[in-house]
């Protein structure tokens, strides 16, 4: 059986009217099986897209996508852990959660675990699947042994970002506001003028990582390309792209037919290339090596 | 004396043999300790424990009325759980007073297998509200909860009602601005993780080169950091550099600061807190002797609702890192 397409959420600030018009874009041009919907960074953000939520979920779900409502990765107060609670009795769409707490009030129902969940290994897996987890986004630091070991268990639909900015850090400080001289509760939303988030040099002009608010990100996108065959032979149901503001729906299509055998993984590199000129590839992490390298050709067997 | 509360909690860390005693001499309540393996968050060349050494160092601190916490806080390997679920047999063998682990399936084991051993959750596991500390209360019977550093002092005291565990705040020492447990920025930069290895911008990782612009820092090849002539060179941990964002170049995540909570002890045990986490396995003997025997007083003075004592305040403002501490996510302004 061929793998799904999953695509995550959105995790930049963008206008909520863009917001809107790139799922409904999602909804009606895209190849993509499930959709993930929702405010993962920063609770602040959510009430300017919240207004257009129902019209999102409907439209995709008109569609035939499987909408995912994923949920905050740091909760720090009540408020924030009543809202995940409300959200929780809801049947109307999957919940992904990406936080224990979160997993903790879907249990019993299924739901989804986002990659901000630290799943990395059986025991854990079994765990959590046990109490309804059927869909696990592997944290992206993984190594294919690890993914290969989990996939193998067999508890759940396990997926692999594939293709996006990797999350790597989530903290309580705000590094936008930081970056502007702003203190959090003050911040202006200046998150919202880096849409793909906003690039960190190193004093040796590196381009090395990128803020988006409370979170951290690499400055290379992941991208599994070469490594779908094996992803598929180690049995695993799913890949994750990550929005960002480039063509997704080509990018989804791209996947795509490199999965069916199609297009071949070096064109379709250079296709994608093509889309995100700003975004360099890489794949170090799956390969076992520095999640920023990229590794040219790929071995199935390196972990 | 009516107004005297029972102390915080000192709980202090050690990678050695000689830090143990030497916290443990300076009036430690607990120490806490690694084995000499991945299976451990400061797993260093050089650091921690072999089970015999700690079964010596269980043996010391119980004689002398001090109990040892065994931290197992990484993240066990996908295929090969073994070296983490050896580490917890070993540890309940040689009657460790605690376990500290993160990973929910070694917290199932550890629950299963020896129900008995005391459990605690690691900061690792970033458990930083009611539901998400109660989920592993229940499940795993876990008696105390590390909070991360994320929380400020009022949200902490807003938690500690809401859940049944005891709370252990970290109070002095290196400090993550990122929740703990949850960052991989050491392993997209060198392949390795606190999570998977039990590390941070690792050593074999950094080097230093004097060039024209000064003393430069390096992680894996990456600029981290560059010193001017006056300044002290800090070690390169990947969010402690100084990078460029647009035009302006700075601390961007955390400036090279240490935690310390010396000032506001007082309004921890108000807040609910049980005890304090001195953050240092990495550290020599005349370190933990000075910071421990610092803390030893003030948490003492706190309980019989006494200022900190001036001079161990200063003697801990000079122990910090960069002279420089914060009290970090405890205040506000932090975020």
């Amino acid at each position: 059986m061929s793998m799904k397409i999953t695509l995550g959420p959105v995790l930049f600030n963008w206008p909520p009217e863009i917001w809107r018009d790139f799922y409904f874009r999602i909804a009606d041009e895209t190849d993509v099986d499930s959709v993930c919907v929702g405010e993962v960074v920063c609770a602040k953000r959510a009430p300017f897209f919240e207004p257009f939520l129902p019209d999102v979920i409907a439209r995709l779900q008109a569609a035939g996508k499987e909408v995912a409502l994923s949920t905050l990765a740091l909760i720090s107060n009540a408020r924030e852990e009543a809202a995940i609670a409300e959200l929780a009795k809801t049947d109307d769409f999957l919940i992904e959660a990406n936080d224990i707490g979160a997993t903790d009030a879907l249990a019993g129902r299924r739901h989804a675990l986002g990659p901000l969940v630290n799943v990395y290994n059986e025991a854990t897996l079994g765990f959590l699947a046990a109490r309804g987890a059927a869909r696990v986004c592997l944290p992206p630091e993984l190594p294919a042994a690890a993914v290969a070991a989990l996939a193998a268990a067999r508890a759940a639909e396990i997926e692999v970002l594939a293709f996006g900015r990797l999350p790597l850090a989530i903290s309580a400080r705000c590094f936008h506001a930081r970056a502007e001289h702003l203190h959090k509760d003050g911040c202006q939303f200046v998150c919202n003028k880096d849409a793909d988030g906003r690039v960190v040099r190193t004093l040796g002009n590196e381009a090395f990582l990128a803020i988006n608010g409370t979170q951290t990100l690499s400055h290379s996108a992941i991208l599994l390309l070469s490594e779908l065959d094996d992803l598929a032979a180690k049995g695993i149901a799913r890949i994750r792209l990550s929005p960002h503001t480039c063509d997704m729906a080509t990018v989804a299509d791209v996947f795509r037919a490199v999965m069916d055998h199609r297009l071949g993984a070096a064109e379709a590199t250079r296709r994608l290339r093509a889309i995100a000129p700003d975004l360099p590839f890489s794949n170090g992490f799956y390969h076992g090596r520095a999640g920023r390298q990229q590794v040219a050709r790929a071995n199935s067997t390196s972990s | 004396m009516t107004d005297t509360r029972q102390p915080l909690e000192l709980v202090c860390p050690a990678g050695t043999p000689a830090a143990l005693k030497a916290a443990v001499e300076a009036g430690a309540d607990v120490v806490y300790i690694g084995f000499r393996d991945e299976t451990n968050a400061r797993n260093f060349p050089g650091l921690n424990f072999s089970r015999d050494e700690a079964r010596e160092a269980i043996a010391f601190a119980h004689e002398r009325g001090a109990e040892v916490y065994i931290a197992i806080n990484t993240y066990p390997r996908a295929g090969d759980g073994r070296p983490w679920r050896d580490a917890v047999d070993d540890a309940a063998r040689i009657r460790a007073d605690a376990v500290i682990l993160a990973d929910i399936g070694l917290l199932d084991y550890a629950a299963r297998t020896h129900p008995d051993l005391r459990r605690h959750l690691s900061v690792q596991a970033s458990a930083s509200h009611a539901q998400s500390i109660n989920f592993y209360a229940r499940n795993f019977g876990v008696r105390r909860v590390v909070l991360p550093r994320v929380l400020t002092v009022p949200e902490i005291a807003a938690l500690t009602p809401t859940i049944d565990v005891e709370t252990e705040v970290f109070a002095f020492g290196g400090m993550c601005p990122m929740a703990e447990g949850r960052c991989s920025l050491s392993s997209y930069v060198t392949g390795q993780s606190p999570n998977m290895n039990g590390v941070c911008s690792p050593a074999a990782f950094v080097r230093y080169e004097e060039r024209r612009e000064g003393l430069v820092s390096l992680l894996n090849g990456s600029v981290i950091n560059v010193f001017e002539k006056h300044e002290a060179a800090g070690y390169p941990t990947l969010c402690k550099g100084r990078f460029r964002v647009g035009d302006s170049a700075g601390y961007l995540f955390e400036e090279p600061t240490s935690l310390s909570v010396a000032e506001i002890v007082k309004d921890l045990m108000t807040a609910g807190v049980t005890a304090l986490k001195i953050e240092g396995r990495q550290r020599g003997k005349a370190y933990i002797a000075e910071v421990v025997s610092a803390f030893r007083k003030v948490v003492d003075a706190a309980a019989r609702d006494l200022p900190p004592p001036a001079g161990e305040v200063a003697k801990l403002r000079r122990l910090t890192e960069g002279q420089s501490e914060t009290t970090g996510a405890y205040k506000k302004s932090w975020r």
